[in-house]
């Protein structure tokens, strides 16, 4: 077994209301930033962990997301990183 | 008929809920606490309000892997009556014992408050003691109370009739200005298909004396205990 770092972005669905996201939206408008067209405010989780290999890591943490650390109603997943610990 | 009160770390309305059924109701009840795995052959489960675990990553996430929300998904399994009151209606959902989540307000601000809600079914062993279009007085007090699902179960809920409670203004009709959390079709209050579940954000224990400003909470514990006794 070998020590992972890995880092999931969770981020609240397309089409879910952020109102937070919204927010900042539309302070970076009053800003200038025109372009922005969405904002998306969720979290990111950076777990150690041990595993076979990589891939390994990243079931597990795919399975961590699907059962705990994600709400699979509201909010979509990603696999930030998986790097050597 | 004997209730019993979850106590989570970080439960602060599982007194109240007690209050609600040993003083106003004079009925039987127990504190269940969280670590243990046994139901004390309790008759009505409540999951009660407060911040379970912090409402660390997401309310109601980590208390539904407490050892006693296996029982109680068991109970809830074999047509026992679970009502969830806002933590709880956040864990009950978290569980998988009612679809949909709770998200953070719409205004992103804590909102205490009396409510108004419409009944929508007075079919259900929550509130048989209603009739449809009855409007309750109720206390909320939460900053993750918006209702949120997809189209298709909000569709669903809406034809199996189980939303149950919605909010509305002084008139009896649903507006924005009377929605407190940005709910998705002003829904307060839905019950599960099977019909023993039910999950909402306003606090009926809180609202059991006219002392404290309304008794219409009462309504939803005493149908229950039509139902549950029948």
């Amino acid at each position: 077994m070998s020590r992972y770092r890995v880092a999931v972005h969770i981020v609240p669905r397309k089409g879910i209301l952020d109102p937070q996201g919204k927010a900042v939206s539309d302070a970076l408008h009053s800003l200038g930033f025109d372009g922005v067209s969405d904002t998306r405010i969720g979290r990111h989780i950076v777990l150690h962990i041990a595993a076979a290999d990589a891939k390994d890591a990243e079931v597990q943490v795919r399975e961590m997301c699907g059962k705990l650390l994600a709400n699979p109603v509201t909010e979509d997943f990603e696999i930030a990183a998986v790097e050597s610990a | 008929m004997k209730f019993g009160v979850v106590t989570f770390p970080g439960s602060n309305c599982d007194y109240d809920s007690y209050h609600a059924v040993a003083d106003t109701l004079g009925l039987p009840v127990v504190y269940l606490w969280h670590k243990s795995t046994d139901l004390q052959g309790v008759d009505v489960v409540v999951l009660p309000g407060g911040f379970s675990y912090g409402d660390y990553l997401r309310a109601g996430a980590i208390a539904r892997f407490s050892p006693i929300m296996r029982e109680v998904a068991a109970h809830a399994r074999a047509g026992g009556p679970v009502l969830g009151i806002c933590n709880g209606f956040q864990i009950a959902c978290e569980a998988g014992l009612l679809p949909g989540a709770l998200l953070r307000n719409e205004k992103l601000q804590f909102v205490s408050d009396t409510v108004r809600i419409r009944v929508e079914n007075a079919d259900t062993m929550f509130t048989s003691r209603c009739e449809v279009g009855d409007v309750l007085r109720i206390p909320v007090a939460h900053g993750d109370g918006r209702y949120t699902a997809d189209e298709d179960t909000l569709n669903r809920l809406e034809g199996e009739g189980r939303v149950v409670f919605r909010y509305v203004n002084d008139a009896g009709v649903p507006d924005a200005e009377s929605n407190p959390n940005g709910a998705m079709r002003d829904i307060a209050g839905i019950i599960s298909a099977e019909g023993n579940v039910l999950g909402l954000m306003p606090h009926p224990e809180r609202a059991m004396e006219d002392l404290v400003g309304s008794a219409d909470g009462r309504r939803i514990f005493e149908s229950l205990l039509t139902r549950v006794s029948a």
